[in-house]
């Protein structure tokens, strides 16, 4: 720094000086980034990648995915899914696992996509519903699956259910949903 | 261009009519010390206001859009909350010091802030030595910040102080050698004067092109330091000194120093705009009769202030673009460069001048 010539070290400085105010003036007329929360309520969005509550996406005719495995219970290091099922006997004769109640926590929740990523059906993920504060400490924990729902039978309605788990790896759950969201 | 000299001899031949001179003086300084204190604060309000928004602009934020329609109120909140505080006295400051340090301040400023050319025949302050006594009068400032680090009785704000000392006298060099280029330029101090040459030969800056651009840049980064503001603020820098020499102060005595800081710097902008920039003297392009006739009736006072605010945008733009300087590199970015640079530049505008090289 000490050997740069008097008169090339005066220009160099304008130089940058310039480059820095060409910077400043280009934000300067570039879109404000600031969200006004309260007002912008309805027009609000989120990076996929934002996980926010658990969710167990029900189709229009009240039946999910869950087969009440219980991996995500199981996965969860925090104990905030509790899966609760029963056995029951189909029509031909076979033992079914069905499920009873899907219990999460969001007060327990840490919200590191273990579950969703254990899920071999894909039947939970996270959404973006962030407003979670409530008054009441049992109002945390939620019932995931719909009062009355089914597990979502692979023989009545085939072809959705190839499309929807047409994207084999599971393991890539995240980036399987981002994809589905698009 | 209007005269505005007009009305007020027509006030003051109005008033002799009724009463004895010195009561219509003593009447007539009372109406000017009115119209300053009331000038002072609204443009310290709205000087204030511009900073906040065009700061959150330059961060891609909104700024203050909460009180009033865009936040319009804020400043009016924010100087109710400063006067409803409490001015805390501290036990081992010198308190007849530390009280006058604020006055000091916001004297320099106001005494500065009546030299300016308002519009044609609207100057509050005009005499012969005009630029000589605006240099001697900005110098009392750094007596009051001086006093408030030393009055303080506290380290940060001492360092503070010293540092605001260092500055202003350093740059205070440069101000004074560009204002003599200019005074070159036009052979008068005269505020008023500079104005009407520059109304009937062109604006500075494009009169004396080369070293008049020169004196302008070196001009504005001098005022910026002057002001103790943008990447010379570091004699407040938050960072070390928590807010240098007015740590210690509270409630409107801190709101003086503020108010002070601000109105620097529309006073540094107005100057910029007085001696470079034609004061309040319109936009005109020989030839084109017609657009110079228009402009011609646009008073010239919204001219001046029109000006002021764009070298006010121009000092915020710097401010809110550069990081702080160190204190070495304060110094000898203007020893060692503003100081020969501006040196160099008079002889080159005394060459101009010499022969006729003028625009």
């Amino acid at each position: 720094m000490e050997e740069q010539n008097y008169i090339e070290g005066i220009f160099r400085a304008l130089k940058t000086l310039l480059v820095g105010l060409k910077t400043s003036i280009k934000v300067f007329f570039e879109k404000d980034v600031t969200e006004q929360y309260p007002e912008n309520r309805s027009t609000l969005t989120f990076s996929e990648q934002n996980r926010f509550c658990l969710e167990m996406p029900h189709n229009e005719k009240n039946e999910h995915k869950c087969i009440a495995c219980g991996l995500c219970q199981m996965a969860c290091p925090n104990d905030s899914i509790t899966v609760t099922s029963e056995m029951i006997t189909t029509e031909d004769g076979k033992k079914k696992r069905q499920l009873v109640k899907y219990e999460y926590n969001v007060g327990q929740c840490m919200f590191c996509n273990l579950c969703v990523r254990a899920c071999p059906h894909d039947a939970i993920r996270f959404n973006q519903d962030f407003e979670l504060g409530v008054f009441n400490k049992a109002k945390l924990i939620m019932q995931l699956n719909h009062p009355g729902s089914k597990v979502e039978e692979k023989t009545v309605a085939p072809k959705p259910v190839a499309q929807v788990t047409a994207p084999k790896p599971v393991t890539s759950a995240p980036g399987q949903t981002d994809k589905k969201e698009e | 261009m209007f005269d505005f000299s007009i009305i007020t001899k027509w006030f003051h031949t109005l008033l002799t009519g009724v009463m004895p001179e010195w009561l219509a003086i003593g009447i007539e300084c009372l109406i000017v010390l009115l119209f300053i204190i009331l000038l002072y604060a609204i443009l310290a309000i709205a000087l204030i206001y511009a900073e906040r928004k065009i700061c959150a602009f330059f961060q891609c934020r909104l700024g203050p859009n909460r009180v009033g329609k865009w936040g319009l109120l804020q400043v009016f909140a924010d100087v109710l909350k400063m006067l409803t505080k409490e001015i805390i006295k501290l036990r081992q400051t010198d308190l007849l010091l530390h009280d006058m340090a604020p006055y000091f301040v916001l004297t320099a400023s106001f005494l500065t802030f009546a030299c300016i050319p308002w519009n044609k025949g609207l100057d509050i302050l005009d005499f012969n030595v005009g630029v000589f006594f605006f240099i001697a009068i900005s110098g009392i400032g750094v007596v009051g910040i001086l006093l408030a680090g030393w009055a303080s009785h506290s380290k940060y704000p001492l360092i503070g102080a010293m540092r605001s000392g260092a500055q202003l006298i350093s740059y205070e060099l440069s101000i004074g050698m560009t204002m003599l280029t200019v005074i070159m330029l036009n052979g008068t101090m005269q505020f008023s004067e500079i104005v009407q040459q520059q109304a009937d030969f062109g604006w500075n800056i494009v009169r004396g092109h080369v070293p008049a651009v020169l004196a302008f840049l070196i001009y504005l980064v001098a005022g910026n330091a002057e002001c103790n503001r943008g990447p010379f603020d570091l004699p407040e820098a938050e960072s070390e000194l928590t807010a240098g020499y007015h740590t210690e102060y509270s409630g409107m005595h801190f709101g003086f120093f503020y108010l002070a800081e601000y109105l620097n710097m529309f006073i540094c902008g107005a100057m910029a705009a007085t001696i470079f920039l034609g004061g309040w003297a319109p936009i005109y392009f020989p030839g084109m009769d017609g657009f110079n006739a228009v402009m011609g009736y646009i008073p010239g006072f919204i001219w001046f202030f029109g000006k002021a605010f764009f070298v006010v945008f121009l000092l915020m733009w710097i401010r809110w673009t550069f990081p702080r300087l160190r204190i070495d590199q304060l110094l000898s970015l203007e020893w060692k460069y503003l100081m020969p640079l501006s040196m160099i530049n008079i002889i080159l505008m005394a060459l101009v001048v010499c022969f006729g090289l003028t625009l």
